[in-house]
C-alpha cells in the first residue's frame, strides 16, 4: 500500500513539474546505466520515491538503493562496497569519507528536525520537553555512534535536560517501533519518522529555538565507475524541483 | 574436497577475526569500564538463563521423552520452534506477549506495576527463550536412551519419584546434561536478536557483549573486533575445558 502511494506521489510529481524540467538537449547523450545508492535509515521512505522519479526522467537508468544507520553506511564504503553515491543523515560521518579521501564533496541536501514521538493516547502525558526529565519516565533514544543519537544529546545539552534513557537503539526506526508499541513512553524521533507512522504513534513538537537540526549530505563515492550519472543523481536530488517536493511532501525541511 | 572447502570455510573467519585484532590496543579496550560491564552482564544473564532453563527445561524433557503429556509429537514440535526461529522473531513475539501492551505483559503491568523491556530481568526472559530449546532436545533424548528399568527397580526398593528423579535418572545422563547445558549456556552467551528487540540496549542493564559488539560497530571497529575477540576466546575455552572432562570420558 506505501508502496503505491509512493508510486503515486512520484508519478504526481513528474507528471506536474515535468514541464518544468525540459529534457536534456538532444545533442547530449541520453544518461543510461545503474547506481547503487547507500542512504541512511531515515530517508527509507522518500528516497525509492525520488529514485523512481529519477528513473522516469532518465528511463535507460536504474538506482539501487541501500538503507542503514549512516555510520554503518560509511563503514561499508570504507570496506570497499560498490556504492556509488551516499547520503548521511549528518555531516560528521560523511566527514569520515572525506579524510580518507573516499567521498568527493559532500553537499547539504535537506534538513530535518528531532521531536518527541509518544504512543496512541499518550499515556505518560508528556506535553513539553522538559517532561522527559521525569523520573521513571520510559524514554528511548538512539545510541550516540547514529546520528539521531548525537543530535538527541545535543538536544539535551541545548536544553540543559538531566534526562535518563531506558535504552540506546541503533537505528531511528528501532525507537520508533517500541513507542508504537507502546513499551516506551516517549522517544526522540525525526519529525519524518513520526509522519511516516502517521495514525500508529503521535508526537510532541519541540519548539524551533529549543530545537537541534539534522542535516543531510549527499556525495559521490570517490571511485564510482558511474562519474556522470552518480553526479547528476547527486544534483537531482539537491536542486530538482521534483526531489525537493518529494521531500516536503514527506516532511523533510529546505535545505538551506 | 568438500569436505576442506568446509573446513577453509569455517576456519578462514576466525583466523581473519584473530589477525585483525587490535592486540597493542586490547588490554586497554578489554578493560574499560564498558567492555567489563558488558562482559559481566552477559556472564550473569547467560549463567542465570541457563539455570533457569536447567530448572524448568530439565523436568520438560522429561515430561517428552516419557510420553507422559498427551499429543507429545505436537507438544516437542512447538518447543522447538524457538530453536529454528530467528532471533529476531523471537523477540517480536516476546514484546508481544510480555511487553508493556502485550497479551500477557498488559495485566502483569496493570495489576502488578511490572515491566521486562529494557530490564536485566528482560534479557534473561530473551535470552531464556532462545537457548532453553537446545537443552530441552539434548535431554530428551539422554532420557530417551535410558532403560526405565533402572527407575522401576528404584522405585520398586521404595524410592520416591523425586528421589528416583535424582538419584538414578539424572546421574546415568549427566554426558547429556553437561553437553546441554553448555549448548544452551553458549546459545544465550552469543544471543543477539532477540535481546535487542525485546530487552533494548543500554550499557549495564540489557548491553550484553554481542550488544556491545554490535554497538562498537557503528563508531569504532578495532572495539568491535577487540570484544569479538573475548567472546571467541571465552566460548573456545569453554568447550576445550569440557571436551577434555567430559566428552572424551564418554567416547572412551
Amino acid at each position: 500500500m506505501t508502496k503505491m502511494l509512493h508510486g503515486f506521489v512520484a508519478i504526481a510529481f513528474v507528471v506536474g513539474l515535468g514541464a518544468f524540467f525540459p529534457s536534456a538537449s538532444g545533442a547530449a547523450p541520453k544518461p543510461s546505466g545503474t547506481l547503487t545508492v547507500s542512504a541512511a535509515a531515515s530517508l527509507t521512505d522518500v528516497f525509492p520515491v525520488i529514485a523512481d522519479a529519477f528513473e522516469k526522467r532518465y528511463p535507460d537508468t536504474e538506482i539501487k538503493l541501500n538503507f542503514a544507520g549512516s555510520s554503518t553506511l560509511m563503514n561499508q564504503v570504507i570496506a570497499g562496497a560498490p556504492v556509488d553515491v551516499i547520503a548521511t543523515a549528518s555531516k560528521s560521518t560523511i566527514q569520515i569519507g572525506i579524510d580518507s579521501e573516499l567521498v568527493a564533496r559532500p553537499l547539504r541536501f535537506t534538513k530535518n528536525f528531532l521531536t518527541i514521538a509518544v504512543p496512541l493516547g499518550n499515556p505518560a502525558n508528556i506535553s513539553k520537553i522538559s517532561d522527559l526529565q521525569r523520573d521513571g519516565l520510559l524514554l528511548g533514544v538512539c545510541d550516540t555512534a547514529v546520528p539521531c543519537g548525537s543530535a538527541a544529546v545535543e538536544l539535551f545539552t541545548k536544553n540543559t535536560l538531566d534526562v535518563t534513557a531506558v535504552t540506546r537503539e541503533l537505528d531511528v526506526r528501532s525507537v520508533l517501533a517500541k513507542v508504537i508499541s507502546g513499551d516506551l513512553d516517549a522517544g526522540i524521533v525525526y519529525v519524518t519518522d513520526v509522519k511516516s507512522a502517521e495514525n500508529r504513534v503521535e508526537f510532541v513538537q519541540i519548539p524551533f529555538r529549543d530545537n537541534v537540526v539534522a542535516t543531510y549530505h549527499i556525495s559521490m563515492v570517490a571511485d564510482t565507475r558511474e562519474q556522470q550519472l552518480a553526479q547528476r543523481f547527486v544534483n537531482f536530488v539537491r536542486f530538482s524541483t521534483t526531489s525537493q517536493g518529494i521531500m516536503r511532501a514527506f516532511g523533510f525541511a529546505k535545505p538551506w | 574436497m568438500p569436505g576442506l572447502v568446509a573446513l577453509l570455510f569455517l576456519v578462514i573467519p576466525l583466523i581473519a577475526l584473530i589477525v585483525q585484532t587490535p592486540w597493542e590496543a586490547f588490554p586497554k579496550i578489554i578493560s574499560s569500564p564498558e567492555a567489563l560491564e558488558a562482559l559481566r552482564l552477559s556472564l550473569v544473564t547467560s549463567l542465570v538463563a541457563t539455570a533457569f532453563a536447567a530448572l524448568f527445561g530439565i523436568p520438560m524433557a522429561w515430561l517428552l521423552a516419557r510420553e507422559i503429556l498427551p499429543f507429545t509429537g505436537l507438544l516437542r514440535a512447538l518447543v522447538i520452534v524457538p530453536l529454528l526461529l530467528p532471533p529476531v522473531v523471537s523477540g517480536v513475539a516476546l514484546l508481544e506477549a510480555l511487553g508493556r501492551r502485550g497479551l500477557v505483559g498488559a495485566f502483569l503491568y496493570d495489576t502488578l506495576g511490572i515491566t521486562f523491556p529494557f530490564t536485566t530481568v528482560g534479557v534473561v526472559i530473551a535470552t531464556t527463550f532462545v537457548a532453553m530449546p537446545f537443552l530441552v532436545i539434548t535431554m530428551e533424548g539422554g532420557f530417551r536412551s535410558l532403560h526405565q528399568r533402572y527407575e522401576d527397580a528404584a522405585a520398586t526398593l521404595g524410592a520416591g519419584s523425586r528421589r528416583v528423579f535424582l538419584r538414578i535418572t539424572m546421574p546415568m545422563v549427566a554426558p547429556a546434561a553437561i553437553a546441554g547445558l553448555v549448548l544452551c549456556w553458549a546459545r544465550a552467551l552469543g544471543e543477539f536478536g532477540a535481546t535487542i528487540t525485546f530487552a533494548g540496549n543500554f550499557p549495564g542493564v540489557t548491553q550484553t557483549m554481542p550488544l556491545a559488539v554490535y554497538t562498537a560497530l557503528e563508531s569504532d571497529r578495532s572495539v568491535a573486533i577487540a570484544l569479538s575477540m573475548v567472546l571467541l576466546v571465552v566460548s573456545v575455552g569453554v568447550l576445550v575445558a569440557l571436551r577434555g572432562k567430559y566428552l572424551q570420558t564418554r567416547a572412551s
